[in-house]
């Protein structure tokens, strides 16, 4: 008799099949998931959790939270980060202190793996939402992270 | 001979009549009949590929081609000249006479299938007394296309893609038959034109023969969905397994047959479900059947259109059925169903229980 109610499971499923395309093909007019995107592009807002290239924020001050710890450049799987640096005599307290130079990006070698961002220990890196990443020059895409005259926040201890 | 419900055909013909001796004026209306199918058949395909592509976007929640034209209306075009503008390539090892030959064998029998369909009530070329038994036997002509294509472009994925298609034509062909045959049992004729007078004063088919009509009804539209190669029955293509199956080394305007072709199909199986089971030209409830300058062929179309949306809407949501899964569904699901169905329908019809 499995025979019969076969049939019935399967017309069954079938229309249900239908009936959530059915809904979709209604709803399409109003809740496209398509991005018009170079028409949008003053309007287009990228995910929360979109990786678009690591940069490294600065405040007002022109200070970034980077100690030159190096542990994104360890935990980059692809040499994608380089950290220059050497010790320079923190004012505050009249010690020598490891200190950045210059914190250089690779961008056309980056995987967007994220490692480095999580291996962070002061939050100095983190991800911007950029998506227009191509240029005319692949030079422009090696990028120095900490802008010039920079230095790091006080009080920032790894 | 085709009239239109305005008479521009008749016009046409009366004025070629006037100006040229009797048989030259055939032979002229003849080309200009013929021309007329051909640009019908153009226009149709094009305009079907563009109402899969919109169709399908909606179902999947996309926008679909909007940017050539007002709304994206001149896309198919540009595909058009796309591919007639690219140059035909084939491999060195295909069989060049067979290879060439393939995609007119797939479209010729379109075109000729197309030549019965009873658009209105004057426009149909070709009434014969055996109009639904044409049909059937010069729609499957198409698969000997796809085989030949399969076969001498010399591929193996060509070759097997070419074989699936033979074994659902021939396995779908049956089905397809014998739910025409249950509707055939009911009308009493096989011409085009009187299968819909039938309907003219009891109802639509579907209505008169209720439930033997509707399992017919299903049946058909399932066994018709196979017969065009389309998904969920698209084994033939399975571009997931086979490239693109029989037309993998077929290029620019070859391709481009295989695939109007492909959707001239579909018009024409959902052209034979509107005759069949919904009345055809025939208007519903008879609303529009007293005014004579309303085009007939309006409702043809819309039935057609209706038909064709419901086959869009089950390739959009029905994944590809496995080989054995598709000759299970035949052999074992719908030729029993449909045996039985034919034997309810003649005791529907010997005990006078039809509407």
């Amino acid at each position: 008799m499995s025979y019969f109610s076969d049939i019935y499971h399967g017309i069954k499923t079938l229309f249900k099949g239908m009936s959530v395309t059915g809904g979709y093909f209604i709803r399409a007019r109003k809740g496209s998931i398509t991005q018009q995107y170079p028409d949008n592009r003053d309007t287009l807002k990228m995910f929360d959790r979109f990786r678009g290239e690591v940069v490294m924020p600065h405040d007002e001050n022109n200070e970034h939270h980077c100690t030159g710890c190096q542990k994104c450049e360890i935990a980059c799987p692809n040499g994608t980060i380089e950290i220059v640096w050497d010790r320079q005599v923190d004012p505050a307290t009249g010690k020598k202190k490891k200190m950045i130079d210059k914190h250089i990006y690779h961008l056309s070698m980056c995987t967007m793996c994220g490692l480095c961002i999580e291996a962070c220990p002061t939050d100095a890196i983190v991800w911007a939402q950029n998506y227009e990443n191509s240029v005319y020059d692949r030079s422009a895409l090696t990028k120095v992270l900490n802008q010039p005259g920079s230095k790091v926040k006080a009080g920032i201890e790894d | 001979m085709m009239n239109l419900p305005l008479s521009i055909t008749k016009t046409i013909s009366d004025w070629v009549y006037s100006i040229m001796p009797e048989s030259a004026a055939t032979v002229t209306i003849w080309v200009l009949i013929a021309a007329a199918y051909l640009a019908l058949f153009a226009v149709a395909g094009l305009y079907l590929v563009l109402l899969e592509r919109k169709v399908a976007a909606w179902f999947q929640l996309r926008l679909g081609p909007n940017r050539v034209g007002p709304g994206g209306l001149f896309q198919t075009m540009a595909d058009a000249l796309k591919l007639v503008s690219k140059e035909l390539t084939s491999t060195i090892k295909v069989d060049k006479f067979l290879f060439n030959l393939a995609p007119y064998f797939v479209i010729v029998s379109a075109l000729i299938s197309i030549s019965v369909l009873p658009f209105s009530r004057h426009f149909q070329a070709f009434d014969i007394n055996i109009g639904v038994f044409f049909l059937l036997a010069v729609s499957s002509i198409g698969v000997i296309g796809i085989l030949l294509g399969g076969w001498a472009s010399n591929n193996k994925f060509a070759l097997i893609g070419a074989m699936r298609s033979g074994l659902q034509t021939i396995s779908y062909e049956l089905s397809v038959g014998l739910s025409i045959l249950t509707m055939v049992l009911l009308t009493g004729s096989l011409q085009l034109s009187e299968i819909i007078e039938v309907q003219r004063t009891g109802g639509w088919l579907i209505v008169q023969g209720h439930i033997p009509a509707i399992i017919a009804f299903m049946i058909f539209m399932i066994a018709g969905t196979a017969e065009t190669n389309r998904a969920p029955f698209d084994l033939v293509e399975a571009e997931s397994e086979l490239g693109a199956g029989f037309h993998t080394e077929y290029s620019g305007m070859k391709f481009a047959y295989f695939f109007l072709a492909e959707f001239i199909n579909m018009f024409i199986i959902a052209s034979i479900a509107v005759v069949l089971f919904f009345g055809g030209w025939l208007s519903p409830f008879g609303i529009t059947d007293n005014i004579a300058w309303f085009p007939e062929s309006i409702w043809f179309l819309i039935k057609v259109l209706i038909i064709i949306f419901l086959m869009m809407w089950f390739r959009w949501t029905f994944p590809r059925l496995r080989v054995d899964q598709l000759l299970t569904l035949e052999w074992k699901y719908l030729l029993p169903i449909n045996l039985v169905n034919i034997v309810i329908m003649a005791i529907v019809i010997w005990l006078n229980w039809t509407i």
